[in-house]
């Protein structure tokens, strides 16, 4: 297929523009909100796997470009695995326990988007404890 | 699933290929698969990062975690530990010497942290071999801008007001450049692409053409439409088989989505590019010579004037520019001369590609903004002098330029600092030295280079360069008095002079340099045989590490 404009090359563009938006948080500092699921052995046999693929699907699904997806490794809440941390820039970071993949829609809609936390799925942790 | 979450970004240009990136790559795909995680995660092969040292680099993003020194075996230990656990692998984190603690993030790492990344934008971060990618993140629309939206002179104005000086070495601006070859009256013009990179220890075109190769094709063909040239020829050496075929690649890409060829962007533009091999000759990088060799003829340089942007190629206008002037265009036009302004000093603009070689501890590419001085280079973004000794100079602009000693490494590098402290910008090579290096002995190593590359078309330059090299192995082995340190101070001045192109006329720099700086070695030397400053033995090439 010939390209014969600049909205063709721009279409172009946006259709692949997954291939490389793992990799547009370049260097420096990011505004980016950042999610962290735990991926410890416990993390995984509760369902982190699924719990990141859901995050990362849903995001695509809804277009959603300012978030990053990141595993980490034991966060050390085994009773409450999965976890999953919402870092948003200039805000504490808030730690979610027992996040299967079916509540991912919610935190994704309720606490990224409209930036409220979902308060009954938040672990009560105290990040300011050294 | 068809969404991936990870990009596992692999080097695969040819520092890391010869540290066994390939077979890494490979051990990194089968154990993704054996583990079931191949459809979440992929693997994308990848340019240079830079950091040639630290050698096979992987990088995993979105995470942005820079792995060093990656072996075959520690495959297992990124897609076990890092993929499926989310744990860093710790002893493959970079670690700065004498620290006990790895750095994570790429950003972080002292090497990087002075860099400004502009003709290297996508090194490292595109698949160099999907022309897809290079689009995703905004590649051909400046062409696209240029030619649908923007006159001929328009864009010319666009580069001259952005102050790009060539960067192969000579400085000139581009702009002006482009403007003298549209001036022509002529119907056929060409636009070559220097990528002859001779300079002993300098590898940033290279780098460029094997990480984005797009980015050099899109600003020939913004060229070609600024001078009014449909026919691009790419010179390069054929020693970089790995550039050459993703050129090619890149090329066949770009033509089939109509970027090259006829009625692009469906205008009444038509450009294309052709290869040309040359064989490895240090003065086919000056533009006659490269000319004469495109032609099939002996490389050697012609009188100018004529000028190429005159009467060049087959005797039409042609217009020769250098790999990394052409991969700061594209960003020009889309971002606007103002931004490239804004960065560098003020007769240079914009950054330089430095290929940071010799005795210090990370060897790789770099690019900086123009204004920094030496003493970043080496002790900030180059991590010091290898094995804690000390440093005594270092050599910019490869055996046409001169050694640039401490007390000048304060110095803002510029092109007109350089040429103002007895050494010059050149392509960007950056050999450095340290105290146990004899300068007499680097001296002759460059003659030796320069003695070897004369094409012999001029008298001072063929046998001027061979007498100054016969004198620096007289003086290296102790026989030569000191009328003949003055004789050889005079015959370089006479090559100098003489000279017809390029080569010649600065092939006596590293003496000329050397001798003003370290003159008491030379002076040692003849003197005194016995106690010599620097390294006792006087082989340079075994010392260079190049074979004899």
């Amino acid at each position: 297929m010939k390209i014969k404009s600049l909205d063709e090359l721009q279409k172009i563009r946006e259709d692949h523009a997954n291939k490389v938006k793992l990799r547009d948080s370049g260097n420096g500092e990011s505004d980016k909100i950042e999610v962290l699921i735990g991926m410890a052995t416990c993390g995984i046999s509760s369902g982190a796997r699924e719990t990141l693929n859901a995050f990362i699907e849903e995001l695509d699904h809804k277009k959603i470009d300012n978030v990053k997806v990141v595993t980490v490794g034991c966060i050390g809440y085994c009773h409450s695995e999965p976890i999953v941390q919402i870092n948003i820039p200039g805000q504490s970071p808030v730690l979610y326990g027992n996040v299967k993949k079916d509540k991912v829609q919610i935190i994704l809609d309720q606490h990224i988007v409209q930036g409220k936390p979902v308060d009954n799925l938040i672990l009560k942790v105290d990040f300011e404890r050294a | 699933m068809a969404i991936t979450r990870t990009n596992i970004m692999i080097c695969v240009g040819t520092g890391c290929l010869a540290t066994e990136s390939e077979k890494v790559l490979k051990n990194l795909e089968l154990i993704l698969k054996a583990r079931g995680y191949d459809k979440e995660v992929k693997i994308i092969k990848t340019g240079c990062f830079g950091f040639c040292e630290q050698g096979p680099i992987v990088k995993i993003e979105p995470e942005n975690v820079f792995y060093v020194r990656v072996g075959p075996k520690d495959a297992k230990d990124i897609i076990d530990e890092h993929i499926i656990k989310g744990r860093r692998v710790e002893r493959l984190l970079y670690k700065e010497p004498f620290q006990n603690e790895g750095i994570d993030k790429q950003e972080n790492i002292p090497f990087y942290k002075k860099q400004l990344r502009v003709a290297l934008r996508n090194c490292g971060l595109v698949n160099p071999e999907d022309i897809y990618e290079y689009i995703a993140l905004g590649g051909y629309e400046a062409l696209g801008k240029a030619i649908t939206k923007m006159s001929r002179d328009e864009v010319i104005d666009t580069v001259k007001k952005s102050c790009l000086r060539g960067r192969g070495g000579g400085g000139f601006p581009t702009g002006v450049k482009w403007e003298i070859a549209k001036a022509q009256e002529s119907q056929v013009k060409f636009i070559i692409c220097n990528a002859d990179e001779g300079d002993p220890g300098a590898f940033m075109d290279r780098s460029i053409l094997e990480g984005d190769p797009h980015s050099v094709l899109e600003a020939m063909a913004i060229g070609g439409y600024a001078i009014g040239s449909d026919k691009g020829i790419i010179y390069i050496r054929a020693e970089y088989p790995l550039a050459i075929s993703r050129l090619k690649t890149a090329i066949s890409q770009a033509r089939e989505l109509g970027l090259l060829g006829k009625n692009i962007f469906d205008t009444d533009f038509n450009f294309d590019i052709d290869i040309k091999y040359g064989a490895g000759a240090f003065v086919c990088g000056e533009e006659t010579a490269l000319i004469n060799s495109c032609e099939g003829k002996r490389g050697e340089p012609n009188y100018k004037p004529p000028y190429p942007a005159q009467e060049g190629y087959w005797g039409h206008p042609t217009c020769v520019n250098n790999v990394e002037t052409f991969a700061n265009i594209p960003s020009i036009i889309t971002k606007g001369p103002e931004w490239f302004t804004s960065m560098g000093t003020e007769n240079s603009k914009g950054t330089k590609v430095f290929a940071l070689a010799g005795k210090i501890n990370n060897v790789g590419l770099v690019e900086v903004p123009m204004g920094i001085t030496l003493r970043e280079i080496i002790y900030d973004i180059g991590g010091g002098i290898q094995g804690g000794k000390k440093f005594k100079a270092v050599q910019t602009g490869g055996p046409s330029g001169g050694v640039i000693t401490e007390n000048e490494l304060d110095t803002p590098i510029d092109y007109d600092s350089l040429t103002g402290i007895g050494s010059m910008m050149g392509s960007g090579g950056m050999i450095v030295m340290d105290e146990t290096d004899n300068m007499v002995n680097i001296a002759k190593f460059y003659l030796e280079f320069t003695m070897d590359e004369s094409c012999g078309r001029c008298t001072p330059c063929r046998i001027g360069t061979k007498r100054l090299y016969e004198m620096l192995n007289k003086i290296t082995s102790g026989k030569a008095t000191m009328a003949d340190l003055d004789a050889m101070k005079q015959l370089s001045y006479m090559v100098k002079d003489g000279s017809l192109c390029g080569l010649g006329q600065t092939a006596p720099n590293p003496i000329i340099s050397t001798m003003k700086h370290f003159w008491n070695e030379y002076v040692a030397l003849v003197t005194d045989y016995d106690n010599p400053q620097g390294e006792g033995k006087y082989e340079a090439k075994n010392k260079i590490g190049i074979e004899s």
